[in-house]
């Protein structure tokens, strides 16, 4: 790994990364050497239109899928040389997911959903029934931790769902259209929570394709044919989130 | 992922779906019932018969007339030089010749036909013997007395009843004391025998039994021969020296060329015999049992692999949570087994309450191996037919299975 202290600060970076789906002529390539650098505290939304090449992205970001070529560093580790083993460990401790349809186990607890990431990061019941039920109350659906995801709304199954994905403190939290099954109402509650997360030193990436989403973060990427068509910066990285509502903005204020 | 957390995640998967759990689960529970009723049928089918031949007595040498050359039974030729004899008995009585025999009963069979005021009825076994008959086949009498020594020597015309002909002749009433008739000659009850009940093959109460003396006078006559010897040893050790002694007595007497005309049966070999048949039949029943375990743990598979199918998004949501592939693997690999336990449990269960009742006049004995074994298989048949539903779980790729609908 390399020493300098300018890799260090950044929580992502993409070298020439290009990832194709089947070979020779009939080869399809979703991205094409993409070059990224994000740094710790950035909220990053990623636009595109589909096929664009933005899910693939995410997944690549997210370890669910490996580059075809490049090099993928999160936190300074080469994500691309590791194995299955070790990719579990990095998706469970460095990557909180959330997904557009929210993608809470079944039959199965909010408060359990939420646990389940420490399950699998072996962390003590006692410790991990309480990390979870504080993250459930972070994002404000503390009164239904014992209900079941379909006893939920939309809104509020997306919100355990970003409980989950922050329960385990990870280096970034990635949102794949994170807005795009709620309601406005419901859409602008999440991407509040997502602008509080920020504002609390979450490192955030995610891919909408709503200009009005893509408002709310502090750098706008936008993608075609798997190349980055424009990167626009439009806030600092250590300022607030450009969205960040009044009354948050009062209480980060004085807190 | 703690034991715990797995056996928790599996309970969560048999009971999100109880229809189909419980449907699995009962492939397992008949085939895990089968291997131990069936194991208890041929183990009680083998207790039965050795008590049958523990009830004639365990210390015994059976001596019949007969030989290779000769058949069998009373069809066959027989020369008044195979008979057997009561100078036969008396020879064998020898304390010297033969120091290990306890007693020597000489038995006649005959057939009569009991008549009690108007009532009638032929016992389908009717001997004559002599009082050592009583200890040396363990059929005391439950009420009045056993062919005494008295009797004999005074040609007594007294007869001892099994339950079945007493019942067939005197109802409900007290035979003892009372006249019957056998044959047309009038004989006094002067005993009733405790029942042994049936022994598979025969009712054992269905027995008539006179002083010997009086039986070749008035039955069968004076010439006929013995039916058998019954020896009794002194100890169950002692079983083939008295074996031994009998042979060497009697052979000099009764042997043309070279070849013996009368057979010894041995009940210790006989039981020997039969167990050894028993075992076979056990084995034989207990490999059709296993067979339904199979099934029911290729029903265990079928239903996971399709559970695995059903859950694929699940999977992939923990994959990317940051389930192992041993997470994955040992989750749907404790769900399975969970099944074959419970599964196994109950059957054990309904083997247990099935072996109470008697199945094809057998009544089965359980045996505690049987009932750990087929649990045990039935659990690792649950294991076996786990394996692969879950190792396909465990592989599959994270972003396919979050893709999948």
């Amino acid at each position: 790994m390399s020493s300098r202290p300018r890799r260090r600060r950044a929580t992502l970076v993409l070298k020439g990364v290009s990832k194709s789906y089947g070979s020779g002529d009939i080869a399809v390539r979703a991205l094409r050497d993409i070059d990224l650098v994000v740094e710790r505290g950035d909220f990053v939304a990623v636009m595109g239109s589909s096929g664009s090449g933005k899910s693939t992205l995410m997944n690549l970001i997210g370890c669910l899928d490996a580059p075809t070529e490049g090099r993928y560093l999160l936190e300074g580790i080469d994500v691309s040389q590791l194995d299955d083993f070790e990719l579990a460990f990095i998706r469970n401790r460095k990557i909180g997911f959330v997904f557009q349809s929210y993608n809470l186990v079944p039959r199965t607890s909010a408060l359990r959903n939420v646990e389940l990431p420490l399950v699998y990061a072996r962390v003590p019941k006692h410790e991990r029934r309480q990390l979870a039920e504080d993250a459930l109350v972070a994002v404000g659906v503390g009164d239904r931790m014992h209900h079941l995801p379909s006893e939920l709304s939309g809104g509020q199954q997306q919100r355990v769902a970003i409980a989950r994905a922050i329960v385990t403190e990870p280096a970034i939290v990635l949102g794949d259209e994170p807005t795009g099954n709620l309601d406005s109402v419901s859409g602008t509650e999440v991407m509040q929570i997502f602008s509080r997360l920020n504002v609390a030193g979450r490192t955030i990436v995610m891919i909408t394709h709503e200009a009005d989403i893509a408002e709310y973060a502090k750098r706008v990427i936008h993608l075609v044919d798997g190349r980055i068509d424009s990167d626009r910066r439009t806030a600092p990285v250590h300022a607030l989130p450009p969205k960040l509502a009044a009354d948050d903005v009062a209480r980060t204020g004085s807190g | 992922m703690s034991v715990a957390e797995a056996f928790r995640m599996a309970v969560q998967g048999v009971l999100s779906n109880r229809l189909r759990s419980l449907l699995t689960m009962l492939g397992i529970t008949i085939g895990v019932a089968a291997v131990i009723i069936l194991v208890a049928v041929g183990h009680g089918s083998a207790v039965a018969v050795s008590n049958r031949i523990e009830a004639l007595g365990t210390n015994v040498v059976t001596i019949q007339p007969g030989g290779f050359g000769f058949g069998r039974g009373s069809g066959g030729f027989r020369s008044s030089f195979t008979q057997l004899t009561t100078k036969d008995v008396k020879a064998l009585e020898d304390p010297t010749a033969a120091p290990d025999i306890l007693s020597v009963t000489p038995v006649v069979n005959g057939s009569v036909t009991a008549t009690y005021g108007s009532a009638s009825y032929s016992p389908s076994q009717f001997l004559g013997t002599t009082p050592s008959y009583e200890e040396a086949r363990k059929s005391p009498v439950e009420a009045g007395t056993f062919i005494t020594q008295a009797d004999e020597s005074t040609h007594a015309r007294v007869v001892v009843l099994g339950e079945t002909v007493v019942l067939n002749l005197f109802g409900r009433a007290d035979p003892l004391g009372q006249t019957i008739k056998l044959n047309g000659t009038s004989f006094t009850v002067e005993g009733v025998l405790v029942p042994k009940g049936t022994n598979g093959i025969q009712d054992q109460d269905d027995i008539a039994i006179a002083p010997l003396t009086t039986t070749q006078d008035l039955i069968t006559g004076v010439s006929s021969g013995l039916s058998q010897i019954i020896i009794e040893a002194k100890s169950s050790h002692q079983v083939n020296a008295a074996q031994n002694e009998a042979t060497t007595i009697l052979t000099p007497t009764h042997s043309s060329n070279g070849t013996a005309n009368f057979r010894v049966l041995n009940q210790a070999s006989l039981l020997a015999t039969s167990s050894s048949t028993n075992h076979v039949f056990t084995v034989l029943l207990a490999a059709v049992a296993a067979i339904s375990l199979l099934v029911g743990g290729i029903g265990v598979m079928n239903i996971m692999l399709v559970t695995v199918t059903e859950r694929t998004r699940e999977i992939g949501i923990r994959k990317a949570l940051g389930a192992r592939r041993a997470d994955i693997l040992g989750q749907f690999l404790t769900e399975s087994v969970l099944l074959s336990v419970c599964g196994g449990v109950l059957g054990v269960a309904a083997g247990l309450v099935g072996s109470e009742f008697k199945i094809v006049g057998v009544q089965p004995v359980v045996e505690s191996y049987s009932v750990l074994l087929a649990l045990a298989v039935g659990i690792a048949v649950g294991l076996f037919f786990g394996i692969y539903p879950a190792n396909r779980a465990a592989s599959l790729r994270p972003i396919e299975a979050l893709r999948y609908e």
